[in-house]
């Protein structure tokens, strides 16, 4: 089977500040981009998986995890995985970085 | 794919669809049918929702997503009510169909309600689910008085309930001792009269035969001719499997659904499971076994190689309003047995194992049960006690080990979050753990009753070996990423000077680099009450909302609350909002709670542009800081009014607006004791009397509804303000942060505030560190509007459109 990946300019990444959290629009996809105190950056969907659901571009971010800014449940940014006690999973995204470029690809 | 059906949506009945999809998730396209309309709830928190401790939201075990996630058809509020076995298809009450290679049966119970005239009458309920809950909580805002009929666990959960909402209650007993099935009666005896200094009231031996009234309940009749009054009855007898469907289906029924050691019933490619099901002629109504069934029929259906249940032997852990039981085994003498006992009056400890031919037959533990688990080993392991101390009370600095030892890997400790010993075990390991507020929050055990703790703690100390350190495991730490607590982390700041939040969680070694949601807002607020006008604020420490200065809404959008000092306002300024809300087609307008106007629905980006338009002080009704002062009109119009209540607020919210406190403050001041303002529910109320001020704290109008205590009574606004000033910084010194200062004060007591506050010199200095505080406040939305840096990197939408 043959698969179509798209990779798609999203950012510079001298623009992106650590810490914060930038959505980026993807046709019908909402993607959270963060980029970390160790400099990598990562995309995830943009919508926590608490079953109210809520955006995740506000939340607080230690490490490599982003916590929900509604209901607070601590999410890696490496597998999309909810941490316990909390129950779940976001969708993860390939994120490249070239030059000052970043990609998403999906 | 296989179908599978499940009649019930309660707990016994998911827990075995979890572990249906734990050991083979896509064998089955599965089918629930829930007579409720809500999704799986924990219903053992039912009696924490009448005591007012949580809310129907935080017991839901599984929300309607997770049905959506595992591919659940689920049909709430819909009844089955034949099933055709030959047919092999469930018919519901809405005449819907459905086919199913198995079937469980997970009805559960219902309460068992007296068969005695009148027992229809409105005013009449069981105490089962969440509607029954309801009711009671609504005939508790209306009516006076509550009778619970029944003085069982059950009973006396709904008893303290209804004294919780404020209800005069009666409780009505048929036998001689409460709780007979479980204690005996010294330990009845002590439950009823700790129970009774609650304010319960009992009427024992007393057997009713008819309800009376109108339409509504009025009162009860007994055998002996007594009456009692009554505007609420709540009958909690005990439950009676509901076994109808399955009965009227041809399915073998005793006093539940027959079931054999796989939970087979009757009829082929049929189960039951929980309450509603009766194996070796017991129905069992407590968790713990009913998730044992539940992992045995999971096997089963998913055709693995199950152990065949043989049944449960249970001790009761109860926490019954406050005081913790346990029971197990036979409770009463017969001859052949002998007494071990321990009985502390004084401290309300009461310890008896019944023995027989050395070995322990029976278990009554009152107000300590720590003994519980080892006790429950010997008895059930029929071991000779011969030499053995049994009641070891205090626990060795070695934490118990051996016991802990002996447990299976698989034995449950927290039945209500079915946590085992081998999971917190290896959180404990794979996780670096080493306090017990750590492990809770880790794996959910003894989160819910608590019962479970000490336990927990034993198999920390376990676990850790001579890494365990007692006094740390038992600190309430700031959070997981730490075990130090808020008086650590305040004495350490300022014995070592530390002045960032960064430079706090590295001196101290943080296990977590970066904090978390707890610890780093905690450090950001107790550096800037130590270090006062020094301190340079992290606002990246800080939570969405004070971060944004605005409310964030669960779709992202923000809500925007300007100012109002005590609530007064100007047609001006009132102009100005309305151009605002019109522009910006703000979505919503509406008047908050705290007497001020609120635009809801802003988007991030406007957020700048808005509050430029509006060139408004913030409102603050986002942070952890004097909210809003409430005032009624007072003496400059209303015919009542001794005081001038609306200056006297403004100038309180003009002085203390902005101010970081532990947890979010409310005001309310009115001019006369008719109290429009209701500054009886404030964390300060300031209520005008002929010639001066009296001044409530810690009243509260949320969660812990309490009224507020007097704490002074003033002659002049200059001591008012003076007075205010020392109790909000004391506040602000002492308190943990995230703490109500209705909690503060009931923890700290009412008399010492007072007696700190009675030294003039106290309330000097503590007025000063306040005043050098307070300097160092700036209005936010202006420093935005201000500051490019802070709008590009807080207020800019960074949305890059795909393809641009």
């Amino acid at each position: 089977m043959i698969e179509t990946k798209t990779r798609t300019l999203v950012a510079n990444y001298s623009d992106l500040q650590v810490r914060s959290g930038y959505s980026v629009k993807m046709n019908d996809e909402e993607v959270a981009l963060f980029k970390v105190t160790n400099g990598k950056v990562y995309g995830i969907e943009n919508r926590s998986p608490h079953p109210k659901g809520g955006v995740l571009t506000e939340g607080l971010v230690s490490g490599e995890y982003v916590f929900c800014p509604v209901y607070d449940w601590k999410i890696s940014l490496v597998d999309g995985k909810v941490q316990a006690p909390d129950e779940g999973q976001v969708k993860t995204y390939q994120v490249e970085v070239e030059a000052d470029n970043v990609y998403i690809i999906i | 794919m296989k179908k599978l059906v499940m009649i019930g949506n309660g707990m016994a009945g998911v827990r075995t669809i979890e572990e249906i999809l734990k050991l083979s998730p896509n064998q089955f396209e599965i089918t629930i049918f829930g007579q409720e309309p809500h999704p799986n709830y924990n219903r053992i928190k039912l009696s924490n929702i009448l005591q007012g401790d949580t809310s129907f939201e935080e017991i839901i075990i599984n929300p309607l997503d997770w049905y959506k996630e595992n591919n659940i058809q689920l049909f709430t509020g819909e009844a089955v009510t034949k099933i055709d076995i030959a047919a092999k298809k469930v018919i519901s009450d809405q005449g819907r169909e459905v086919e199913y290679d198995d079937l469980i049966i997970a009805t559960g119970s219902n309460s068992f309600i007296l068969p005695i005239p009148g027992a229809d009458k409105i005013g009449v309920t069981g105490f089962r689910d969440i509607k029954d809950c309801e009711m009671m909580i609504k005939s508790a805002e209306n009516y006076k008085k509550a009778i619970v009929i029944g003085g069982g666990l059950l009973g006396l959960e709904a008893a303290r309930g209804l004294l919780n909402l404020g209800m005069k209650v009666d409780v009505v007993h048929l036998m001689p001792s409460l709780m007979e099935r479980q204690l005996d009666p010294i330990a009845s005896s002590l439950l009823k009269t700790e129970l009774e200094s609650q304010g319960m009231r009992f009427l024992m031996e007393k057997e009713t035969v008819e309800i009376i009234g109108d339409e509504r309940v009025a009162g009860l009749r007994f055998k002996d001719g007594s009456f009692a009054r009554a505007d609420l009855v709540v009958m909690a007898i005990g439950i009676k499997s509901n076994t109808m469907v399955a009965k009227e289906s041809g399915i073998y029924v005793n006093r539940g659904i027959v079931v054999n050691d796989f939970m087979e019933t009757s009829a082929p490619n049929v189960y039951a499971v929980g309450e509603c099901a009766e194996h070796r002629e017991i129905v069992y109504g407590l968790v713990a076994p009913l998730y044992e069934q539940g992992k045995i029929l999971a096997e089963r259906i998913c055709g693995k190689e199950a152990a065949p249940y043989e049944g449960s032997v249970t001790g009761t852990q109860l926490k019954v309003a406050g005081v913790d039981l346990y029971s197990a085994g036979e409770i009463f003498e017969d001859g052949t047995t002998k007494s071990i006992m321990v009985y502390n009056e004084y401290e309300g400890i009461y310890k008896r194992v019944l023995v027989r031919d050395n070995r322990i037959v029976g278990i009554v533990l009152y107000g300590d049960t720590k003994d519980s688990t080892r006790l429950f080993r010997m008895l059930s392991k029929k071991e000779d006690i011969t030499g053995i101390s049994i009641f070891e009370s205090q626990c060795s600095a070695d934490g118990g080990g051996g016991d802990i030892a002996s447990m299976l890997n698989d034995e449950l400790v927290c039945g209500c979050n079915g946590v085992t010993k081998g999971a917190i075990v290896e959180a404990i390991k794979t996780q670096g753990l080493t306090t017990l507020d750590q492990v809770s929050h880790c794996t959910n055990a003894g989160r819910s009753c608590g019962r479970c703790k000490p336990m927990v703690n034993d198999i920390l100390a376990y676990t850790l070996g001579d890494q365990f350190d007692a006094s740390a495991a038992q600190k309430t730490s700031i959070c997981g990423c730490t075990t130090i607590s808020r008086e650590e982390l305040v004495a350490e700041i300022k014995e070592k000077g530390l002045t960032s939040v960064k430079e706090v969680m590295n001196v101290l070694e943080w296990n977590n680099e970066e904090g978390c949601t707890k610890c780093r807002p905690a450090i950001n607020y107790y550096l800037g009450m130590i270090h006062m006008d020094e301190y340079k604020d992290d606002r990246d420490s800080r939570l969405v909302n004070e971060k944004m200065h605005a409310n964030i809404q669960k779709d992202g959008t923000y809500s925007v609350v300007p100012r109002m000092y005590g609530g007064v306002t100007t047609a001006a300024d009132l102009k100005k909002i309305a151009e605002v809300a019109e522009k910006y087609e703000v979505p919503l307008v509406k008047l908050t709670g705290g007497q001020r106007i609120g635009l809801f629905g802003v988007k991030k980006e406007d957020l700048p542009s808005m509050w430029e338009e509006l060139d408004l002080p913030s409102g603050y009704a986002y942070g952890k800081t004097l909210r809003t002062v409430k005032t009624c009109v007072g003496a400059q119009f209303c015919r009542y009014g001794t005081q001038d209540s609306m200056s006297l607020g403004i100038e309180l919210e003009k002085k203390f607006e902005r101010l970081d406190t532990p947890h979010k403050v409310k005001m309310g001041v009115s001019a006369c004791p008719r109290n429009c303002s209701e500054a009886g529910i404030k964390d300060i109320g300031f209520v005008g009397i002929d010639g001066g001020w009296e001044i409530y704290v810690a009243g509260n109008g949320g969660v812990d509804l309490r009224a507020g205590d007097l704490l002074a009574t003033v002659k002049t606004e200059a001591d008012v303000m003076e007075m205010t000033g020392a109790y909000l910084q004391y506040y602000r010194e002492t308190a943990n942060y995230l703490e109500r200062t209705s909690k503060w004060v009931e923890r700290v007591g009412l008399e010492h505030v007072k007696e700190v506050l009675a030294n003039a010199e106290t309330r000097k200095e503590l007025n000063e560190r306040m005043d050098q505080t307070l300097k160092k406040y700036i209005e936010p939305w202006n420093e935005a509007i201000e500051s490019e840096e802070i709008k590009d990197k807080y207020y800019t939408k960074h949305t890059v459109k795909a393809g641009e």
